[in-house]
């Protein structure tokens, strides 16, 4: 009888409390204007820049990946040196299954996820073990041992001439894969887009939330009765699949698997992409990936010998001065703005 | 068999000197300063070029430019040590590890503008070619070179760790900085002298490793995951650690190349997950 009175009454203190975390919560997850703009602008690129879609699509596809590296690393604060482990495991799981009769694009999307996130689930208990150096050498590690045994692996994975013969059936046996690249660039973007609705549900849900408490104080979560390495894993394999998500898109959209998939360049490309856009920030990938790629299609074309050159100048500008990427600075400078 | 198996513990143990050679330094820069640098194979690089180029352009002997070497990389390391490293001391290991990478991207394209994208030609002179017969072995007289270069920096290190002046004030650093402070140790500029240090031996192994490995400008990105191991395995700042793991990764690489061809750099990688799994801290980490 008295339980169901004081939850009756709305007065009382601790479900004041609840209502109010429950409105931070949705307050957290509502859709801002900019955000609108970001996918429109995406959208309009079939019709803006029709010759340019295959970019646009490696654009979306490197964004998401590099999304997906922002859950582990903006979110649960873990540095990674092998990320491209999953998106190697993606594209390969994708590329052969095309190859070997299973054409169908969707599923041959869930499996590749499924397979990163597999793979993610089994090493995420090492990797939430560890911290610092050995950390980043056993995230380096797992993705070059990946990288030996599809190079070695040649009658499976065609070694270093990459996997060859990919032809993909058309999306829900509707849309056919096209000459232009319009089909691929569609279903990437979808794809993409329902990616990142997860991957934004989980920044703003209560899960999100304790993972950046334990990113800012690793010693916060356990007192209030979670678990770090419980939620660390977690963190770890979601981000697996997606990113295992975005390697299946590319192999399916470009119908080509290198070996370069599971390199070391890949790993640290991406975290190149994220730092740039800036990490933690949900859009940080999506901005960084397209300044990163669109600037290298500019430059490789006049001199492509020195790309790295200001490549890594951009990195190190980027380490010493825009702590936060191009987004984290432009916020900062909205918000000086907003405030004067 | 027992010839090959001589001779592959041979080479094997010469290519771990070097690898020993050149990241001694980066363990003392990621132990002691707990600084990832994952640029210090430029540094091994630049010192490849230097007498590559001294050879080539000013007809300086072989063994001439060696110091040249060490000097040249250790003065070009103190600059960015000034200049970028050291605002990063306290930084996370992320910042080092994005900073040091953009570094490593740098000298690569800088490398590639101008010495060219190829392989630097190398000379050794013939006192240094060949093979001499000891015992029912012929031993390739470049690789014994490398091996008393190696024994020669390693017993100066651990001499000058152990017995000098120095090496006390390097070591009441690391353990304490605050009191050796307070001692009236410049920490600052003892770190500063030790990542020259440690950098000019980079640059002398560089220089070593020309006619051993080869020399062009992915040189960083190709080695950094061996040097890494080196450091990663022996363990954080230890000597003897990067010595023993350094042998251990030549010998494996070497028998590996020769035994198991197929299975390429697998089985190394694969030690190295395992082994930093059960101690990550390496072999003999401290802390």
């Amino acid at each position: 009888m008295a339980m169901t009175a004081t939850s009756e009454t709305t007065a009382s203190p601790a479900a004041d409390r609840r209502a109010a975390a429950h409105a931070f919560i949705a307050a957290q997850g509502r859709w801002r204007w900019p955000e609108a703009v970001f996918w429109l602008v995406a959208a309009s690129t079939l019709v803006i820049f029709p010759h340019s879609l295959v970019l646009a699509s490696q654009v979306l596809i490197a964004g998401l990946f590099a999304l997906s590296l922002d859950l582990i690393l903006g979110l649960g604060g873990i540095v990674s040196l092998g990320h491209a482990a999953f998106f190697g495991l993606g594209a390969y799981t994708a590329g052969l299954l095309a190859v070997h009769g299973w054409r169908e694009p969707l599923t041959g999307l869930l499996a590749a996820g499924a397979v990163a996130g597999i793979v993610g689930f089994a090493t995420s208990f090492i990797v939430v073990r560890l911290k610092g150096i050995a950390l980043l050498m056993v995230t380096m590690g797992v993705a070059l041992l990946l990288h030996e045994v599809a190079q070695k692996a040649h009658v499976i994975t065609g070694g270093d001439d990459g996997l060859q013969g990919i032809s993909m059936a058309p999306v829900l046996g509707l849309f056919s894969f096209d000459l232009y690249g319009r089909t691929a660039f569609v279903y990437t973007l979808v794809v993409v887009f329902l990616c990142f609705l997860v991957a934004r549900r989980l920044y703003t849900s209560p899960f999100g939330l304790a993972l950046k408490g334990m990113r800012e104080n690793t010693r916060r979560l356990p007192a209030i009765g979670g678990s770090v390495r419980r939620h660390s894993a977690l963190i770890y394999t979601i981000a697996a699949v997606i990113a295992g998500i975005a390697g299946g898109l590319l192999a399916q959209t470009t119908e080509f698997v290198s070996v370069e998939v599971l390199g070391f360049q890949r790993s640290a490309e991406v975290l190149i992409m994220l730092v740039l856009g800036g990490a933690g920030l949900l859009y940080g990938g999506f901005v960084g990936a397209a300044v990163f790629l669109v600037v290298r299609d500019l430059l490789a074309s006049t001199n492509p010998e020195y790309w790295f050159f200001w490549l890594g100048l951009m990195l190190v500008l980027v380490v010493l001065f825009a702590r936060n990427g191009l987004l984290g600075g432009a916020k900062a400078l909205l918000g000086k703005w907003r405030r004067t | 068999m027992l010839l090959s198996l001589a001779n592959i513990l041979f080479n094997g143990v010469a290519y771990g000197m070097l690898l020993f050679l050149i990241a001694v330094g980066l363990s003392v820069t990621m132990g002691l300063m707990g600084f990832a640098n994952l640029a210090h194979g430029a540094f091994a690089m630049l010192g490849g070029y230097v007498t590559a180029t001294l050879m080539a352009k000013a007809g300086w002997p072989f063994l001439a430019t060696l110091p040249a070497a060490f000097v040249l990389v250790a003065a070009v390391s103190l600059l960015l040590e000034r200049t970028l490293y050291r605002r990063l001391y306290r930084a996370g290991e992320l910042d080092q590890v994005l900073l040091t990478i953009g570094v490593v991207f740098m000298a690569v394209a800088g490398a590639t503008y101008v010495w060219g994208p190829s392989q630097a030609p190398i000379r050794v002179p013939s006192y240094l070619t060949g093979t001499v017969a000891i015992g029912p072995f012929d031993w390739g007289v470049y690789r014994l070179f490398l091996i008393a270069m190696g024994a020669i920096v390693t017993v100066a290190l651990i001499v000058g760790l152990e017995r000098t002046r120095f090496g006390a004030m390097i070591r009441a650093a690391v353990d304490n900085p605050r009191m050796a402070t307070g001692l009236g140790i410049n920490v600052d500029r003892v770190f500063s002298i030790t990542f020259m240090l440690g950098s000019g031996l980079a640059g002398l192994g560089g220089a070593l490793g020309v006619n051993l490995i080869g020399l062009d400008p992915s040189f960083p990105i190709k080695y950094m995951v061996y040097f890494l191991i080196v450091v990663a395995v022996g363990g954080l700042g230890s000597i003897k650690g990067s010595l023993i793991a350094a042998l251990v990764l030549g010998v494996c690489d070497v028998a590996g190349k020769y035994y198991l061809p197929d299975t390429g750099a697998f089985i190394i990688y694969g030690i190295m997950v395992s082994l930093l799994l059960w101690r990550p801290l390496g072999l003999f980490g401290r802390r």
